[in-house]
């Protein structure tokens, strides 16, 4: 049926409207690796995943299995998992320390940190012959752009493109956001990564990340669960606070549907976007109170004041990470075929910060994030539902229509309207970036 | 006290039992089994020795195992439909230690089997509990559960205790 469309990308997004095969058509998906995942920034991982020399982690971008390995000198290189002798995997674990150099297990080739070439046994096999150190052919190949900002290292498979500042444009507040909030200006990762498949195209995990009509619906169940519990516990605390946690789930209840317009999403090129926050994270209980006094000893009452004031909930960089930066957790979206999508899923320690502030991170880590999560369990169950749906031929269109013709163009963003929080606005703006990515 | 085969008997039926509940979705009687400040701890990785302060897959007191009660019990729990069915099998039961009091520490091997819609999902790994002897039997202070798989990439989650 595509096929006869013979691949017009111009006519599967409309302004309101996207085509269906966008995320059922297995060449499509094809195609969006080869244009977007193995094009763009994407996100590798935290450089403090691999603090020592030899510390490897290995990860997909795009379809390419890579390696992401710090080098004697201290500097962290990303590298194809791919020996170029015979195309061998260099590595086979998902992490660990390869020592002072790599060393292919079928032939012993063996390769610096960089991927140079160090050695073959019994070179002389090769005299006279093009293989050898002169020749770049026998290294393993690197990733054409590494970037590391703030810790947060980035890749893009392509030689020429934006700069990863230039990409990420405002959507590096993401990051900003998380470091500034520690004491010292940097994170450190908890080294624990949660992993969870699903079901469905990748494209309805970003989607669903600024969908603020989703939440009430989606998550009523955890959020009155949550709320009923917190209330016997407030009664049992006689007016002293109940575990911050429990307002983290609550409030999916007790910010009710109509409330979720009162936020605001404003979106970006390249499809990143923002959901302002809701969570009311600054209670001003002792153990706030004590890290905004080391805080405030960092930088100073105004600058304090400005970090703390950023008012964000979760920061999208599309095509491939979804970051709520003031509970500093990241979650990397990693496409596995058409119907079948990984997401890896961090936690940051803030440097400097008490023990206190990292349990609200790690509350959030557990009860949110993990794969007993009593929130995604829900988003999950409709991603899959709505890859079966889509995948039918009971329509052609997804409909993206929510408040369209509403949205608000300003310096070079695109806001939600007055009132218009739960605006599709996102969903749309991150199909515009898809369409212009995947056209000629 | 000392070992002897009547305390066996009596660990083992209580494993069963902790885990028929689980089957049968008794909830309320399944978080019956805690005593007042008992947790059920799943770790991430086999290595960890405290469920406070890390990352968890579940690391519930009585509080959050009832919000999670709460939760698949609400008619809108969409993951809840269609329901699932578990079965469990507990083995290798082998008490390690037994206080003067009857306390015990007791370490044993379990294999899980879900079917939801019409896929089946296996879960096996160790169990590690840790129960205070009273008049109805035991409480449970700490059930650790160590997944095989608990480092894999999980196809979907886990709705409720294992």
């Amino acid at each position: 049926m595509l096929k006869e469309r013979d691949y017009d990308f111009s006519r599967l997004v409309e302004p309101d409207r996207v085509r269906k095969e966008v995320y059922t058509d297995a060449e499509i998906f094809e195609r969006e690796m080869e244009r977007i995942h193995e094009t763009v920034w994407i996100y590798v991982g935290h450089d403090s995943q691999v603090p020592k020399a030899g510390d490897y982690t290995t990860v997909q971008i795009g379809r390419q299995p890579m390696i992401m390995v710090r080098g004697s000198d201290g500097k962290v290189n990303v590298l194809y998992n791919r020996c170029p002798h015979r195309g061998n995997m260099i590595c086979g674990d998902t992490k660990g320390n390869t020592g002072d150099f790599f060393r292919c297990s079928y032939h012993a080739w063996t390769f610096h940190h960089d991927g140079k070439l160090k050695g073959i046994p019994m070179k002389e096999a090769y005299a006279g012959t093009r293989y050898g150190k002169d020749n770049p052919d026998c290294s393993i190949k690197k990733a054409a752009r590494v970037q590391n900002y703030r810790g947060f290292v980035f890749t893009s498979l392509a030689k020429d493109g934006p700069t990863l500042k230039e990409f990420l444009g405002k959507s590096i507040v993401a990051f900003d956001d998380m470091c500034d909030r520690a004491p010292e200006g940097e994170v450190e990762v908890v080294p624990n990564c949660f992993r969870i498949i699903q079901h469905s195209n990748w494209k309805l995990f970003l989607e669903n990340q600024l969908d603020a009509l989703h939440p009430s619906v989606v998550h009523q169940s955890t959020g009155r669960a949550a709320h009923e519990v917190e209330k016997i516990l407030a009664k049992k605390a006689k007016g002293g606070a109940t575990p911050l946690s429990y307002h983290m789930l609550s409030a999916f209840a007790t910010v009710t549907i109509d409330k979720w317009d009162d936020f605001q999403t404003i979106n970006y090129p390249y499809g990143h976007c923002i959901l302002t926050g809701y969570m009311g994270l600054r209670p001003q209980d002792p153990d706030t109170l004590a890290y905004d006094r080391i805080m405030i000893k960092a930088y100073g009452k105004k600058r304090f004041e400005e970090i703390v004031g950023v008012n964000i909930h979760h920061v999208l960089v599309y095509p491939g990470l979804s970051v709520q930066s003031p509970l500093q957790q990241l979650r990397a979206v990693r496409p596995l075929g058409v119907d079948r999508t990984l997401t890896e899923i961090w936690h940051f320690r803030l440097k400097g910060a008490p023990e206190a502030i990292y349990r609200r991170s790690l509350a959030y880590y557990n009860l949110v994030n993990s794969p007993a999560t009593l929130i995604n369990a829900d988003d999950l169950e409709n991603f899959w539902k709505c890859h079966q749906g889509l995948a039918s031929d009971g329509g052609d269109w997804v409909s993206l229509g929510r408040h369209h013709g509403r949205d608000i163009e300003r310096n070079g963003a695109i806001e939600s309207g007055p009132k218009m929080g739960t605006s599709e606005a996102p969903m749309r703006n991150q199909m515009k970036a898809w369409s212009s990515y995947m056209k000629d | 006290m000392k070992f002897n085969l009547v305390v066996q008997h009596e660990v083992e039926q209580f494993l069963y039992r902790q885990a028929n509940l689980l089957d049968r979705k008794q909830w309320q009687g399944w978080i019956d089994l805690f005593a007042a400040d008992g947790i059920y701890w799943m770790p991430p990785d086999a290595s960890y020795q405290t469920w406070d302060g890390q990352p968890a897959i579940f690391a519930e007191d009585k509080n959050l195992m009832t919000v999670r009660k709460l939760r698949v019990l609400h008619p809108d729990a969409w993951s809840q439909r269609p329901l699932w069915e578990t079965t469990h099998v507990v083995s290798n039961v082998s008490i390690k230690h037994i206080s003067k009091s009857g306390d015990v520490e007791v370490s044993s091997r379990f294999h899980m089997l879900e079917l939801r819609r019409d896929n089946v999902r296996h879960f096996a790994g160790s169990y590690f509990h840790k129960m205070k002897k009273n008049k109805k039997g035991y409480a449970i202070q700490l059930q650790r559960v160590d997944m095989a798989n608990a480092q894999a990439a999980y196809d979907y989650v886990l709705q409720v205790w294992v």
